[in-house]
């Protein structure tokens, strides 16, 4: 039942959008310091390019996928109207408002800061007012989510709240905890010295404000994808989910343990003490719990799809699966990125292991394997399946469907490997330009070229999708049904409280931030002594 | 179930996962805060409690050694952009007043015969920012620190109005404009220098970062020196000691000479 389809349409579409302009940036990106580029010869081009595209791929373009797939879902699994479209609009525009405002001073060259902001550079603060802006448009669709489901229940007290919803709304949560780090950093102290207001800032603090956010917002990105594994894929491929509550306690585990380990993106910061860091480890090593327990539960339910398919034997199963279907190849592929992502993310947890590859092209490569491979390729997935249900068109040719995702498979592999190689050999992150005829780094020159030609094949992939999702707009209209998610092999039909509800998981979130971060926090909140002068980018 | 029966303990699921929860969290603040500290042979500790802290983090001063004091007095001016952005004309005029004293070395017009900087036309924080470290102590030089220790604050700021005001003028040995060196353009990434032209123009003007257009090639090969030899330290953070240290001598050359080569009424009008 999916009424309000202009709307969430509109989501798709800003962030596909936005996603496409973020995308060619980062083609230019790696072309240009390259060994197959002369040099632009001015960094701050470089660094403003990059502040832009990290902006849209970090902050506006998962967020904008969330709350469109967030609205269908409240709408078709709840299979109730959305209450409060008008405030799903305001939160629409006012997302739309921070961009365009955080994005003008970008190009302008006022903010070039890069979007996990780095005080104590300081750029011009409508770029940092538009990022608020961003996230309090986004707050309002986390109220709309948690309202939606307190509607439902009223109607329906008792029931087990489809599994869609109740991993939905456990992502709105987060966001919204998640979030607050980031928030409490722009306001309390990064705006105020972009104000003029104050000219000092205590750089350490904000940095340990922003790990509050940077961990735990991937989570938040991958939320759309992990409800994609359960709730789309065994219904698309013809088989149904392995276990219910193996989904529930999966999202449960991401409330909990997704937000309390932020810190080990500081470890090689002197303002933190090691103890804290060595807590955010171990916690940090808990979060692959929730991923194994779901790559375990889809593994199973796609061998019910081939079980049902008539696949016989130990792996005989695999070949009889719909290969030839978008979703199939789309979980196959983001499985595959999932683990070498996974597997280099347990080395950067790791406090030892990081001290290698810490600020170095490693962890560019990573972050981009798990974003921009695992989790985008399951958003290419979510609109392939939904697009039928808001056109009211089936999509043009899956063939070109197949193409687009095995040309992004291979571009991510092709971009992200050589990227990973470079930094176990010290090439450093965040450097507009590298001089490959010096001896210390010409034998990176190799591996550079071959990611750049990847990233060439991810805009192809990228501007491929851009035109699959574009011309389904003008096929002929058919009816493609309501939009259903997957039954799971034993439907609940009583779920324990605990695991139909969120106060005591929200509560444990809350408590585990608490003791996490509430010390590293009060000491360096209240020491006169931890400021440093701010240096303004793009002034004068 | 309402709240109460959530938040209780005969709630399995609460039970289970707070015990499992806080369990984990005191094993691992034994872990981090105890078990390790001690498996470092080389860290030394009084006792417990000490061992705690200092792997909270809290900063504390070893008993056996005083925080260390920096050798040097360092600068302590704080610049934004918008620092002496408006001066007024009687803040001017009262700074070609004073600049009068200054002229046997900077020139009249504020363009230097003698290999000191010229003035004429600096960015006004630039020369706010020396004056208060020559004056403070932070930045030494035999011939200027007695003209600076007796300014005050406020003539200290019309001086910098008045060498803003002034238009800039060509350097009083203009030579043929040299080619872009590499470190200008590029820096040196590998060895951590950004380029000149970052901060310095040609690329970009960083807030109290002077314009080097036209300078004189001596003064700018000696400054370079002095930064790299830790003679002179009034930079913030160490920002100019840090290049100028990783600079070959070769490439202090290049960017010194092409500096000076460069006619100063190519700086960009900011104001």
């Amino acid at each position: 039942m999916l009424v309000n389809r202009k709307l969430i349409l509109a989501h798709f579409w800003l962030a596909f959008g936005g996603f496409g302009l973020a995308l060619l940036l980062g083609a230019w990106q790696m072309f240009v310091r390259s060994p197959l580029y002369a040099w632009i010869s001015n960094p701050e081009w470089y660094y403003r390019s990059l502040t832009a595209h990290g902006t849209v791929m970090g902050y506006v373009f998962p967020t904008l996928v969330a709350m469109g797939f967030g609205y269908a879902i409240t709408e078709s699994a709840l299979q109730q109207r959305l209450v409060g479209v008008r405030w799903a609009w305001a939160g629409f525009w006012l997302i739309v408002l921070g961009a365009v405002m955080a994005m003008v001073p970008v190009a302008l060259g006022r903010a070039s800061v890069l979007y996990t902001f780095y005080p104590p550079l300081i750029g011009n603060a409508f770029y940092y007012v538009g990022v608020v802006l961003v996230v309090v448009g986004s707050w309002i669709w986390v109220a709309l989510m948690s309202i939606n489901l307190r509607v439902w229940r009223r109607e329906h007290p008792g029931e087990p709240v489809p599994l869609a919803m109740f991993a939905n709304v456990a992502g709105s949560y987060l966001w919204a905890w998640t979030a607050v780090g980031a928030a409490l950093e722009l306001l309390l102290q990064i705006i105020p010295v972009a104000l003029g207001w104050k000219t000092t800032i205590d750089a350490g603090l904000a940095r340990v404000f922003f790990s509050w956010t940077l961990h735990a917002i991937v989570y938040f990105w991958l939320m759309p994808t992990y409800i994609a594994y359960y709730t789309i894929v065994p219904r698309a491929i013809g088989g149904r989910l392995y276990s219910d509550s193996m989904g529930r306690i999966a999202f449960i585990l991401f409330l909990i343990v997704a937000m309390p380990i932020g810190i080990h993106h500081t470890f090689a910061d002197p303002q933190v003490g090691a103890g804290f860091k060595f807590i955010h480890s171990a916690f940090t090593a808990l979060v692959a719990l929730p991923t194994l327990l779901t790559v375990f539960t889809i593994c199973a339910s796609v061998e019910i799809a081939g079980r049902l398919r008539g696949g016989r034997g130990l792996f005989g199963w695999i070949a009889v699966l719909p290969w030839k279907n978008p979703i199939m190849l789309a979980v196959a592929f983001s499985f595959v990125l999932l683990g070498f992502g996974g597997a280099g993310g347990l080395i950067n947890m790791s406090y030892q292991l990081d001290t290698t590859v810490h600020n170095t092209q490693w962890i560019t490569g990573h972050f981009h394997l798990i974003f921009g491979g695992a989790i985008v390729i399951m958003y290419f997935a979510i609109a392939y399946d939904l697009w039928p249900h808001l056109t009211g068109r089936a999509l043009p040719d899956l063939r070109l469907a197949r193409a687009q995702l095995w040309l992004w498979f291979v571009g991510m592999i092709v971009t992200t490997f050589p990227w990973h190689w470079v930094g176990i050999l010290g090439m450093p992150r965040r450097m507009a330009y590298y001089d490959y005829a010096d001896p210390a780094i010409s034998p990176q020159a190799f591996s550079v070229t071959l990611s750049a030609i990847g990233a060439i094949i991810l805009l192809i992939s990228g501007l491929l999708f851009l035109f699959i999702l574009a011309t389904a707009h003008r096929q002929t209209a058919t009816e493609a049904g309501a939009y259903r998610f997957s039954v799971a092999v034993h439907p609940p039909t009583t779920v324990p409280i605990a695991l139909n509800t969120f106060a005591l998981w929200v509560a444990l979130m809350i408590g585990l931030t608490v003791t996490n971060y509430g010390y590293p926090i009060a000491v360096l909140a209240s020491r006169p002594d931890t400021s440093v002068p701010a240096v303004y980018v793009g002034a004068q | 179930m309402s709240a109460r029966e959530i938040f209780s303990s005969r709630n399995p699921y609460f039970a289970i996962s707070v015990g499992v929860v806080a369990g984990i969290f005191v094993l691992t603040a034994v872990g981090g805060f105890i078990i390790l500290p001690y498996a470092q042979p080389e860290l030394k500790f009084a006792g417990i409690w000490d061992v705690i802290c200092s792997a909270a983090g809290l900063p504390q001063r070893s008993a056996s050694s005083d925080a260390v004091q920096p050798v040097r007095r360092l600068s302590e001016v704080v610049l934004t952009p918008t620092t002496l952005a408006h001066p007024t004309q009687e803040s001017i005029g009262r700074g070609a007043t004073l600049a009068q004293r200054c002229a046997i070395c900077h020139g009249p017009t504020g363009v230097s015969r003698a290999d000191s900087p010229n003035l004429a036309g600096q960015y006004g924080i630039v020369i706010y920012k020396e004056l208060v470290d020559f004056r403070s102590g932070a930045r030494t030089n035999a011939v200027m620190a007695p003209f600076a220790v007796n300014l005050t604050d406020r003539e200290i700021v019309d001086l910098a109005a008045y060498y803003a005001f002034l238009p800039r003028l060509p350097a009083y040995h203009p030579q043929q404009q040299l080619r872009k060196p590499r470190v200008v353009i590029y820096g040196a990434p590998i060895r951590g220098v950004a380029p000149c032209g970052s901060c310095h123009g040609s690329l970009d003007n960083k807030a109290g970062s002077p314009w080097l257009e036209g300078q004189s090639e001596t003064y700018l090969k000696f400054q370079l020196h002095a930064f790299a030899s830790g003679q002179r330290t009034n930079d913030i953070s160490q920002q100019m000691r840090n290049i100028a240290r990783a600079m070959t001598p070769q490439e202090i050359d290049e960017a010194a000479a092409y500096y000076a080569s460069q006619p100063s009424e190519i700086v960009k009008a900011t104001d």
